[in-house]
C-alpha cells in the first residue's frame, strides 16, 4: 500500500487560500448584496447561487477554455501576468473561489439582511464611518453567520472534485487534491490507500462540522 | 436655531403626499411633534439627521447650511444625537461600551462615567442590552446619545414602549436632562400626556403638514381646558351599596371607584366605556 501525505496537504492548503480569498471579497459583496437597491440585484443573486444547481463539470469546462493559453483571456493573463492557470494551483484556487462563492455569501447576506438597519444609523448618527460601522457594529452581530459561511466555504472546496478534475487534472504537488487521489487509487485497484484519504478527509470534515456546531449553540446561546 | 423648509414626495396608508414642513427652532427649545402614525413625522427627524435627503429646500442650524442645493452634509458631521423607536443599541457592546462607543475623537472617557452614573446605570454597565429591560435600554439609548455631544437631540417615539410607571419616570429624566445640557430636542409622539408634560411646543401634523402650533394647552386642549376634569375610562364592575350603586372604573392605569345613582347604574355594564367628568370642585394638588 502505498500513500502519501501530499494530497491531503494540498487539500487543505487549497481549501485554505480559497476560504481566505473569499472572505476578502465575498463578506464586503454580501454586505453590498445584502443593501443594495440595483436592478439587477436579482440576476446578481442567481449568478452567485449557480454553482449550487449546475454540474461542476459545466463551470470546469469553460474555466479550462478560459484558462487555455489559446484563449484570448488565458493568452492575456499569460502574457501580462504570468499566469497559467489551467492545470496548475493557481488556476484551482481561481475556480474553488467561483464554486464555493454561495457558499460564503449566502449566509453572510441574511446575516446582514437580518440586522436591524436602525443600528448602522444609530452608529451613523454617532459620527461613525461606513468602515467603521461595519468592522465594530455589523460584522460582531454576525458572528455566527459569518461562521457558518467561512465553514461551509472552506469544507465544500475540501469536498470539491469535478471542478477540480477538469481544469486541475492530476499533477502529483501541482493539482492532485486528495478527492482526486481517492479517485484514482480505486480505479488502479488500491483500495488502501483509497480508504486512508477518504478516511482522513471523512474525519476531519466531521470535526470540522461538529466543533461549528457547538460553537453556534455557544454564540447564540450568549445572543439570545 | 434651527431653520428648516423641505418637501419630499411620501408614500403612506391613502395613497402619495407630500412632507412640506417650514420649521424655525429656537436654541434650547424642547419641540414635539404629534400626529398620527403615518403623517410624516419619522421622515421629518430623519431629514434632520440626514438619514433620508429631503427632495428639495434647504435645512439650516446655527447658520451652518446642513442641506440645500450646494451642501449634503453627511450624517456623520451633523452632531446629532438620535433615539430610535427600537434604541438600536449594539448587540455586541456592554452597556459601557454603547456609551464608550459614541465618544468623539478624543473625548475623555470620563464622560462615558459620568453619563453611566447619571442614568444610574452603574451596576448595569457590564451586561450586553438583550438582558436589560425596556426602561434600562431606553436609558442606555439616551446615555449612548448624549455621549457624542449632540448639539441636537431627536427622540422618536422614545416612550411608546414603555410602561405606564417606567414612562413617566424617564419622561422627568429627560426633561432633567434636557435643561441640565440645554440642548435643542425634537420629539415625535402620539401621546397627549406626553406632549403636555415634556414640551413648550407642540406641532401637529397632517399628511406632511404642519396644521397647527403652538403651547400644548391650547393647541392640544383647544380652549376646553376650564375648571372642569374630564377622562375616559372603562367600567370594571358595579355593585350595590345601600341606596346607590359603587362603579369601579379603570382611569388611564388608575383604579378609581365612584358613586353612581341606580339610574346612572342602570345603563352600565362592565366592560363600557364612559366618561367621568367633575366640575365646581377644588382638587388637591400635590408635588410628585
Amino acid at each position: 500500500m502505498t500513500y502519501d501525505w501530499q494530497p491531503l496537504w494540498l487539500t487543505f492548503k487549497l481549501a485554505a487560500v480559497t476560504t481566505f480569498i473569499l472572505c476578502l471579497i465575498g463578506i464586503p459583496f454580501a454586505w453590498w448584496l445584502a443593501h443594495t437597491k440595483i436592478r439587477l440585484k436579482p440576476a446578481l443573486e442567481a449568478l452567485v447561487s449557480m454553482p449550487l444547481v449546475l454540474p461542476p463539470s459545466v463551470l470546469g469546462f469553460y474555466l479550462l477554455l478560459a484558462f487555455s493559453p489559446a484563449h484570448w483571456f488565458g493568452g492575456w493573463l499569460d502574457q501580462v501576468a504570468g499566469l497559467k492557470l489551467a492545470f496548475s494551483f493557481s488556476g484551482l484556487v481561481v475556480a474553488s473561489v467561483i464554486f464555493s462563492f454561495p457558499f460564503l455569501v449566502h449566509p453572510v447576506q441574511s446575516g446582514f439582511q437580518s440586522l436591524p438597519p436602525s443600528l448602522s444609523e444609530a452608529a451613523y448618527t454617532l459620527g461613525k464611518s461606513r468602515w467603521q460601522t461595519f468592522i465594530h457594529v455589523l460584522l460582531p452581530n454576525i458572528k455566527p453567520q459569518l461562521l457558518a459561511g467561512i465553514v461551509l466555504a472552506f469544507a465544500h472546496t475540501i469536498g470539491e472534485f469535478g471542478v477540480v478534475l477538469m481544469i486541475g487534472g492530476n499533477m502529483p504537488g501541482q493539482t492532485r487534491v486528495a478527492s482526486i487521489a481517492i479517485y484514482d487509487e480505486v480505479e488502479a485497484m488500491n483500495y488502501g490507500a483509497a480508504n486512508f484519504y477518504a478516511l482522513v478527509l471523512f474525519g476531519v470534515c466531521f470535526a470540522i462540522l461538529l466543533a461549528v456546531y457547538l460553537l453556534n449553540k455557544k454564540l447564540l446561546m450568549r445572543v439570545g | 436655531m434651527i431653520e428648516l423648509d423641505i418637501k419630499k414626495k411620501l408614500s403612506g396608508a391613502q395613497g402619495e403626499f407630500t412632507l412640506d414642513v417650514k420649521l424655525h427652532i429656537e436654541q434650547g427649545e424642547f419641540v414635539t411633534l404629534f400626529g398620527e402614525s403615518g403623517a410624516g413625522k419619522t421622515t421629518l427627524l430623519r431629514c434632520l439627521a440626514g438619514l433620508s435627503e429631503p427632495d428639495e429646500g434647504s435645512i439650516r442650524i446655527n447658520g451652518a447650511a446642513w442641506f440645500d442645493k450646494q451642501n449634503k452634509l453627511p450624517v456623520q458631521q451633523r452632531r446629532v444625537g438620535y433615539m430610535f423607536q427600537d434604541y438600536a443599541l449594539f448587540p455586541n457592546m456592554s452597556v459601557r461600551g454603547n456609551v464608550e462607543f459614541a465618544l468623539r475623537k478624543g473625548a475623555a472617557r470620563q464622560r462615558a462615567s459620568e453619563l453611566i452614573e447619571l442614568m444610574a446605570l452603574g451596576e448595569l454597565q457590564h451586561r450586553k442590552p438583550n438582558t436589560l429591560s425596556g426602561g434600562q435600554q431606553q436609558r442606555v439609548a439616551l446615555a449612548r446619545a448624549l455621549a457624542a455631544e449632540p448639539q441636537l437631540l431627536l427622540l422618536d417615539e422614545p416612550f411608546s414602549a414603555l410602561d405606564h410607571e417606567t414612562r413617566l419616570r424617564l419622561q422627568d429624566e429627560v426633561l432633567r436632562l434636557q435643561r441640565q445640557f440645554g440642548i435643542t430636542t425634537i420629539m415625535v409622539s402620539h401621546d397627549v400626556s406626553e406632549v403636555y408634560r415634556l414640551s413648550r411646543r407642540v406641532l401637529i401634523i397632517e399628511e406632511g403638514r404642519i396644521v397647527r402650533q403652538g403651547p400644548p394647552a391650547e393647541v392640544l386642549g383647544a380652549g376646553q381646558a376650564g375648571g372642569k376634569f374630564s377622562f375616559a375610562g372603562e367600567v370594571l364592575a358595579i355593585e350595590a351599596a345601600d341606596v346607590v350603586f359603587a362603579v369601579t372604573l379603570l382611569v388611564g392605569n388608575q383604579i378609581v371607584r365612584v358613586i353612581a345613582t341606580t339610574e346612572e347604574a342602570q345603563h352600565l355594564k362592565p366592560g363600557d366605556r364612559v366618561m367621568l367628568m367633575s366640575k365646581a370642585f377644588n382638587p388637591v394638588l400635590v408635588a410628585c
